[in-house]
């Protein structure tokens, strides 16, 4: 039994207000996407006269469809290339000693905390030297200075946690390097793949920054920049119905693949404990 | 490095590997794991270190992004110069707004996270919907929060100023993005929304690797609660804390998102990021934009670099 630092009864009511102000701004997006004109300006939580019209703008006066494909493209394209580099880099750092290791990971580790404003410059020149500027190849090759040192550092920590005897049985069958990272390490490592890949995927889908540089036609944007450039006649006027359904659009798969996923998403953060 | 308090993971020994003579296969998978690292370092390089390098040279340029071949090497010009970036004032209050905005939130959301935690670490029936709840704001976009949060903030048609004024706490409806007073409060209020959970999520992990005896021992003497907390639970779980605090400010440190969003025109919330982007962009001065990202990239190296001298000495003083 653990101690017990609260009474029952503050723990519920704690709990209650936890779930209330983290699902709230969610269910309120929710219920302002289905509102139009006046009932907008109306703070109730139920839309009196329900309507899809902020939906259906959203894809018909916006190439909103279109940056639902990029962002789906970059951040699967982004995903596969980190999951397969760190795979091989990770069988490396993970099982075999060798001098320089420590500090390898050690930079792997800077590289995922330096900020990414600081390689915005030079990131543009190279984007346009390989002719993908306003392109959604751009993002792929810049997500991966986000992705890459994550994938990494969490691949290599559930690759130690494997036991050695798997390896060794192997050799001893003087099978090949590849055989034993695709068919030994693979199959063992598929939880930890799902989790990183994962928590790849929603970094790539939710990166704004090289996003909104790097592309400038409406229909190469990713969907934050999409959501982030939405506006109105004026700054007063947004579209806040709109606004509210594209958010909810890209939320909610996320929101399903987390509580889907929650176990494996967790033990990936813990794992990896670099970045949100 | 200091991830492996978090993920409780040593390493294995390197240092007693290379003291024995290597066996001839053991060689040979060396060189086998350097083949295996080369594309993800060759890619790493390219993508990240190779950018940081370029950007740290054009630092030393009048580079423009209209033109950027045809640059002139200026030498520390864009640092010290009279038009410097260490004599802007724009710039220094960039830094001030930054490390107001990552201490505010990082201390609010330390707090609040390890209560969560806490309340996460009872075993009640209410345990994987609070879980689940928890990742909710962690897995919504920034620019989406922002944008929800925006909504709900509005000065006029704003749910919680109509709380506030059902409530009489306030009579005049609460400008909160484009109130000076008010813009970096607000940003700190998103922030500590959206990344609670995370920190909640890693002090839970310290508190799960709190062995359970401990506990066990205390309920037989008879320590209150509190004090269980103060004396066992704390001083246990204060090293994966520190650690947890760093990664937070290192990441507010490079605020961007929220900020860019919510009250982009604002001067008393613009980050250095913010800073960063739009001499970079808006005012297209490449060379001056990179000394300025040098310098941020400086910042957050030293603290990083500040921080992993502290706690190595900290861990001397606990070995002696």
């Amino acid at each position: 039994m653990k101690a017990h630092l609260l009474s029952r009864g503050m723990h519920a009511w704690l709990s209650l207000l936890f779930i209330a102000v983290s699902w709230f701004p969610l269910v309120y997006a929710i219920s302002t996407s289905f509102k139009q004109g006046s009932a907008l300006f109306e703070p109730s939580l139920w839309p009196g006269s329900a309507t899809l019209e902020n939906y259906r703008a959203l894809f018909h006066e916006q190439p909103f469809a279109h940056n639902l494909l990029n962002s789906f493209l970059v951040a699967a394209a982004t995903v596969l290339l980190s999951l397969g580099l760190s795979l091989l880099a990770a069988w490396s750092l993970g099982r075999i000693a060798f001098r320089g290791r420590g500090l390898l990971l050690g930079t792997i580790l800077a590289a995922s905390m330096f900020p990414q404003v600081a390689i915005l410059s030079g990131m543009y020149e190279l984007v346009r030297f390989l002719g993908l500027y306003d392109h959604v190849g751009a993002l792929c090759i810049s997500h991966l200075v986000i992705t890459l040192p994550f994938t990494v550092w969490v691949l290599v920590t559930f690759m130690r946690q494997l036991p050695k005897e798997l390896e060794e049985a192997a050799w001893m069958d003087g099978l090949g390097v590849l055989t034993v990272i695709f068919r030994i390490f693979l199959p063992l490592l598929w939880p930890a793949l799902v989790a990183t890949g994962l928590l790849a995927f929603i970094a790539s889908w939710n990166e704004f920054l090289f996003a909104l540089t790097f592309t400038l036609s409406p229909d190469q944007r990713t969907v934050p920049v999409a959501i982030a450039l939405i506006s109105g006649a004026s700054s007063f006027e947004l579209p806040w119905g709109a606004l509210m359904a594209a958010s909810v659009i890209v939320t909610v798969p996320l929101i399903v693949l987390v509580v889907i996923f929650q176990r494996r998403i967790v033990s990936g953060l813990m794992a990896g404990a670099v970045k949100g | 490095m200091a991830v492996r308090l978090v993920s409780g993971m040593p390493p294995a020994g390197v240092g007693a590997a290379a003291a024995v003579p290597m066996a001839p296969l053991a060689r040979r998978r060396v060189r086998l794991a350097w083949v295996l690292l080369l594309p993800m370092l060759a890619v790493l390089a390219a993508v990240a270190g190779w950018p940081l390098g370029r950007t740290l040279w054009l630092s030393l340029t009048d580079a423009t992004l209209s033109d950027l071949s045809s640059r002139r090497f200026v030498g520390l010009e864009n640092y010290i110069g009279p038009d410097g970036v260490l004599f802007d004032p724009e710039w220094w209050n960039a830094v001030g707004n930054t490390w107001i905005f990552a201490i505010l939130s990082v201390s609010i959301e330390t707090m609040l996270g390890l209560g969560v935690a806490l309340l996460l670490n009872h075993s009640s029936r209410w345990r994987t919907l609070l879980r689940a709840s928890m990742l909710i704001p962690w897995a919504i976009p920034t620019v989406v929060s922002a944008r929800m949060w925006s909504w709900m903030l509005h000065d006029q048609f704003g749910v919680v100023n109509h709380w506030l004024a059902g409530l009489g706490i306030t009579s005049v409806p609460l400008a909160f993005t484009a109130d000076p007073d008010l813009a970096l409060w607000t940003v700190v209020l998103v922030d500590v929304w959206k990344t609670t959970p995370f920190m909640a999520l890693l002090i839970l992990a310290a508190l799960q690797l709190v062995p359970s005896d401990c506990y066990e021992a205390a309920q037989v003497d008879g320590v209150p609660a509190w004090r269980v907390f103060r004396y066992i639970t704390l001083p246990l779980i204060l090293p994966a804390v520190a650690v947890a605090m760093m990664f937070r400010l290192l990441d507010a440190l490079r605020v961007f998102d929220l900020i860019y969003v919510m009250t982009s025109n604002s001067r008393s919330s613009k980050s250095m990021s913010m800073y960063v982007r739009e001499q970079l962009v808006d005012f297209q001065q490449v060379g001056y934009g990179s000394a300025a990202a040098t310098l941020l990239f400086l910042v957050i190296a030293l603290a990083t670099i500040a921080y992993a001298a502290l706690s190595r000495s900290g861990r001397k003083g606990e070995a002696s």
